[in-house]
């Protein structure tokens, strides 16, 4: 129970409360490239989910038992514990580049209307930041943690599935948005981009609104259901996250 | 070798303000709206963009007769990879509480759009000299698009630039109400979002000033 409860917590962090796009700013080119067609950002946000996956289930098998310090198959080779986390990211890059490969032969063999659709997108999909960051998310807890704290492959694929469900959520919504924009009269110098910068910060202001959700969902879980959710700051009426910068590393 | 194409110092003074990756271009969306809320993260990031880049760019100006088309954009990434690492080290090792700050945004330079960008446009067609200048030219321009939105940013929420550091300079009034959600994201897409449709302001009516018979 316990152990669900925490792949839960880190379901709902990665694509709700801490949404890849609206809160962490990765994946914004094709968030912002993407988001005409509602067809079309769905296509993308389901590549994006199924790359990400991948590219997760790969460089946690890769940094666990290859790159971090005392990593199992490298101080079986080499007969004494070496830490290789210096090349993390070239191997990071190098999974995600040989995945997307495989996932544009994929789409161009299976789904030719959806490839034509993406166009300079889907190679785009190596450089998106959304899946390099997901990699790093699973570094920072593979890598480097305590023993005892070490995320096992499940809470890594459920972060990876989930940063991508979040992705499909805010590019959909926003390519709802934009379409109904079609219709509106913006002022020339916002249109394309500016306005949807703007309609992006409102967004992830309504997003705000999930901060704490994750702390009352571990006192849910807890056992001693007696215990009262985090209290509430009287003075701002706000959890007291809010008052500085949320973004805690 | 003869280089066709814009001289260094073409390639200098465009990467500034006429080509500037981020108003112009809408290149490297994700650090300029992440590591924009204060003005000391948002120089740190420079600085290493401009490390980055310059090797980059160097580097493959130096191999571009080796460079076989389909398997360009992976020898870029690992170039770029390599000196990333090389920069996340330095800054880990000199300014550790900076690097902890910048978190993943300095690793998630290697899939920066700007330096893969500048390497298939400018350094993998022109020599190391032009590739060179490029590079620092276009890091100007990142540099100054960052430090825009840094200080609307920062003033606007904390009343005070450079705050956490040696250099704190207080701006505002101290009853300023902080506007608390100008360094929280959604200030990060709306103060960009306005920038933009400013420069993009400032850019038709240039042109129209230009075009106006005398």
């Amino acid at each position: 129970m316990e152990h669900l409860g925490s792949l839960i917590l880190v379901a709902v962090g990665a694509a709700l409360i801490n949404n890849f796009v609206l809160h962490y700013f990765v994946g914004i080119c094709p968030f912002i490239g993407v988001s005409r067609r509602l067809d079309t950002a769905f296509g993308m946000g389901c590549a994006v989910t199924f790359v990400i996956s991948i590219a997760a289930l790969l460089s946690w098998t890769f940094t666990y038992y290859v790159l971090r310090p005392g990593a199992p198959l490298t101080s079986a080779i080499l007969g004494k514990d070496v830490d290789l986390s210096i090349l993390n990211y070239i191997v990071y890059i190098f999974v995600i580049a040989s995945s997307v490969q495989l996932v544009e032969m994929y789409v161009r063999k299976f789904f030719p209307s959806l490839y034509k659709s993406f166009g300079v997108y889907l190679p785009l999909i190596t450089t998106n930041c959304a899946i390099l960051f997901a990699c790093l998310e699973i570094m920072k807890h593979v890598s480097g943690a305590n023993p005892s704290e070490i995320w096992g492959l499940d809470k890594a694929l459920v972060l990876a599935v989930f940063g991508g469900v979040g992705f499909t959520l805010a590019i959909v919504i926003m390519a709802g948005i934009r379409q109904e924009l079609d219709l509106c009269d913006v002022p020339e110098s916002l249109r394309g981009a500016g306005i949807t910068l703007i309609v992006a910060g409102i967004l992830a202001m309504a997003f705000m609104g999930f901060t704490g959700v994750d702390r009352n969902l571990k006192d849910a879980f807890s056992k001693n259901l007696n215990v009262p959710a985090t209290p509430i700051s009287s003075a701002t009426g706000q959890p007291k996250e809010l008052t500085y910068n949320v973004r805690q590393k | 070798m003869p280089t066709e194409g814009p001289t260094p110092l073409e390639r200098f003074v465009r990467g500034i303000l006429p080509e500037n990756p981020v108003y112009r271009q809408l290149l490297g969306m994700c650090p300029t709206l992440a590591v924009t809320n204060g003005v000391a993260q948002a120089l740190t990031m420079s600085g290493a963009v401009l490390f980055v880049l310059f090797c980059a760019n160097i580097i493959t100006s130096l191999i571009r007769g080796l460079l076989k088309p389909h398997l360009r954009i992976l020898v870029f990434t690992l170039t770029i990879a390599t000196f990333v690492t090389i920069a996340d080290r330095i800054l880990a090792a000199y300014v550790y509480s900076m690097s902890k700050e910048l978190g993943p945004y300095i690793p998630l330079i290697i899939v920066n759009c700007i330096i893969i960008c500048r390497c298939e446009v400018c350094a993998s067609k022109q020599g190391p000299l032009t590739a060179g200048a490029d590079a620092i030219g276009q890091s100007i321009g990142f540099a100054l698009a960052l430090l825009s939105l840094s200080i609307v940013r920062e003033l606007l929420g904390t009343g005070a630039l450079l705050t956490g550091t040696a250099l704190e300079l207080r701006v505002l009034p101290t009853n300023w109400p902080n506007w608390v959600v100008m360094v929280l994201p959604p200030g990060a897409f709306i103060t960009l979002g306005l920038l933009l449709g400013l420069a993009n302001w400032a850019a038709s009516r240039l042109a129209s000033l230009k075009n106006r018979p005398a």
